[in-house]
């Protein structure tokens, strides 16, 4: 054995290699094991310790609490070593690649983080008397040019909390539109390619209108002679709901052409613009025909999401469809910067879509982003995306099936082809993935390509990172083609091996039930 | 009672003039594990080839399309409760709904087994 100056072993197999993976405490190495905050808690504990009230009666009127309330107390270090566990059990952008497809999950600058926690931003109220938040209110302003600048688009409604929020908006907009024109109950139709995001066909049907599904064509883009035929008898078309690049991750080159099409048949183009990451600085979709656009912040201008905080989804607008924008927006007067909240300002406006003026911390941060990197940085943002999706899609197509010949954009999608005959399956890839310490692709999604795995890397990821991720896979992908039977009970090195999904699905937990009838809890 | 099928996946099995409707052991062996269904209510108009049902599994969710045109007589109440049965038995104990045909003209249109089974051959 070899020892160092203190006697402390050096060599791994000295005190270490073998034995037991069950632990007596449940943990495994440094990974603590967690129960849930009810199984922790109890009633005899609590964070803070004040003295009882003396002598205080009261004054709830007989409406006071009789039994327990059930929730757990927990002292400070147990509350705070019980959320720093979980943050551990996580995944997250800040910890590694995350190759989520259709997700955008790129690195969010700390910069905007500095500048979002400045207090004159920070500590607005959303109801404090305007004339004293004239700069936050310049920062929605500015941030609104932004993005008119950057899709060409003559109009922008900031109050969408999220993508589907913005898809909302951009739909009650083109029924708005269409109530006007005197033909709100006769054009219900909206085309929606199946290429597009499932969030597209839901907001639709939310709207009141009635799907009609266009087939993709062989090379994943929309299919120009299934759209033709279903605006034959287009009185009825309301508009189509597009995401470009799609969720193949292809860019739809006739996507000109589509909307002449569905401008002649007298409706309105709703691009989804998820994607936008892809071409931001590069394209605008305002010169391609686009009435209206939602723009995730929290995708393509970095501000954190997936659980690290609120979506944003600004919505740019066209001229046709401008007057019908929600309230509030920012109107310039002499005095100053106001918000436009009511009806008799804003008489087409379709309404109100929240209670206030949008999420304050995403456009601080989405600001941040677009003024540090300048157009030229955006531009290089949209290329450097691309650039890396292609990289992983030419290192893998020797190993793995790609969907579609040719280039991707921001996106490389996959099929199962690859698999056939070898008894492993897609979710048996993301699986495996997990144990070399990779978040899992999307899987399965997009549903017109066999057990997709669909792969965005965005620009974060160096060459190096890339090619670690790459070489993850291949060495993942080589074990499926031969039929290595480990992969099937993957994974094997994570806290929790595989779940039960089916069972989850079938007969889900959702509550917490005490094991006990008489359970101990905090008052 | 002949038994029809459609290059979606559904089979139809007829009686008179109901036809009882499900999706193909192919079918449920490619979703995998189905989770939920959704049916239709009776007395519910169908088209052929539009939605009629959802079917999800721990992969996805898909529609059921309808292989004929006609009114929803019953839905299987039993899958809806237990979903696993689609699994078990699609084309038997697993069946979605029964359909009054509004024109029996429609099945000829359809294919019958074998060349159902060349169909899924070349999927």
């Amino acid at each position: 054995m070899t020892m160092n100056s203190t006697g402390r072993p050096t060599s791994i197999s000295a005190n270490g290699g073998s034995g037991t993976d069950v632990t007596v405490s449940g943990s495994k190495g440094l990974l603590q094991a967690e129960g849930l905050i009810f199984e922790i808690g109890s009633s005899d504990k609590t964070g803070v310790d004040l003295p009882k009230p003396k002598g205080t009666k009261s004054r709830l009127g007989g409406v006071t609490r009789g039994a327990p309330s059930g929730l757990p107390g927990l002292t400070e270090p147990e509350a705070v070593r019980h959320y720093v566990r979980l943050s551990q059990k996580n995944y997250a952008i800040d910890l590694g690649l995350f190759p989520l497809g259709s997700c955008t999950m790129k690195h969010n600058p700390r910069l905007n983080e500095k500048m979002a926690r400045l207090p004159g931003f920070a500590d607005v109220h959303p109801m404090q008397p305007q004339a004293t938040v004239q700069g936050a209110l310049e920062v929605i302003e500015e941030l609104a040019d932004w993005l008119m600048k950057l899709t060409n688009m003559p109009a922008v409604a900031m109050t969408p909390k999220a993508g589907a929020h913005g898809e909302l908006a951009g739909m009650l907009a083109i029924r708005a539109a269409l109530i006007a024109r005197g033909e709100g109950e006769k054009r219900k139709r909206v085309l929606v390619p199946v290429s597009a995001h499932g969030t597209n066909p839901a907001t639709a049907a939310q709207c009141g209108f009635i799907i009609d599904e266009i087939n993709a064509a062989a090379d994943g883009r929309v299919d120009l002679e299934d759209l033709k035929s279903k605006l034959v008898d287009s009185s009825d078309v309301a508009g189509i709901m597009l995401t470009n690049p799609n969720t193949c991750g292809l860019f739809e080159r006739d996507i000109k052409a589509i909307a002449d099409l569905i401008h002649a048949a007298g409706g309105y183009f709703y691009c989804d613009g998820a994607n936008f990451n892809a071409i931001v600085g590069r394209v605008r979709p305002g010169d391609l025909g686009v009435d209206a656009m939602h723009i995730n912040l929290h995708k393509t201008f970095s501000t954190p999401h997936g659980g690290g905080g609120p979506g944003s989804g600004p919505t740019v607008l066209s001229a046709a469809l401008a007057p019908y924008a929600p309230v509030p927006f920012i109107t310039k007067t002499a005095d100053g910067l106001r918000f436009v909240e009511h009806h008799s300002e804003a008489p087409d406006s379709f309404g109100r879509m929240c209670a206030f003026h949008g999420q304050m911390g995403m456009f601080t941060r989405a600001l941040a982003y677009i003024l540090s990197h300048g157009a030229d940085g955006l531009r290089q943002v949209a290329e450097d995306a691309v650039l890396n999706a292609n990289y992983i899609l030419a290192r893998l197509k020797p190993l793995m099936s790609p969907a579609f010949e040719g280039y991707c954009m921001h996106e490389a999608l996959f099929s199962d082809a690859f698999l056939k005959d070898t008894g492993v399956e897609t979710i048996d890839i993301a699986k495996g993935l997990i144990d070399e310490g990779y978040h899992p692709m999307t899987m399965y999604f997009p549903l017109v390509v066999h057990g997709a795995m669909l792969i965005e890397p965005t620009e974060t990821e160096s060459k190096a990172e890339l090619d670690r991720f790459c070489d993850a896979l291949a060495s993942i992908a080589r074990r499926a083609v031969q039929k290595d039977p480990s992969l099937k009970t993957a994974p094997h090195l994570a806290p929790a091996r595989r779940l039960d999904e089916t069972r989850a699905a079938r007969s889900p937990r959702l509550k917490w039930t005490p094991e006990t009838p008489t359970m101990k809890a905090a008052e | 009672m002949t038994t029809y099928y459609t290059n979606e996946h559904e089979w139809i099995s007829v009686d008179g003039d109901v036809g009882t409707v499900g999706i193909t052991k192919f079918a449920a062996e490619k979703l995998g594990d189905v989770v939920f269904v959704e049916l239709p209510d009776a007395g519910k108009a169908v088209k052929k080839d539009a939605d009629m049902a959802v079917v999800e599994s721990v992969k996805a969710a898909s529609d059921v399309y309808a292989p004929v045109t006609g009114e929803i007589v019953e839905g299987n109440a039993a899958i809806v409760d237990e979903p696993a049965k689609v699994n078990e038995d699609p084309e038997g104990a697993g069946w979605f709904v029964k359909i009054k045909l509004a024109d029996k003209g429609q099945l000829s249109g359809l294919m019958d087994k074998a060349a159902y089974d060349a169909f899924c051959a070349t999927q």
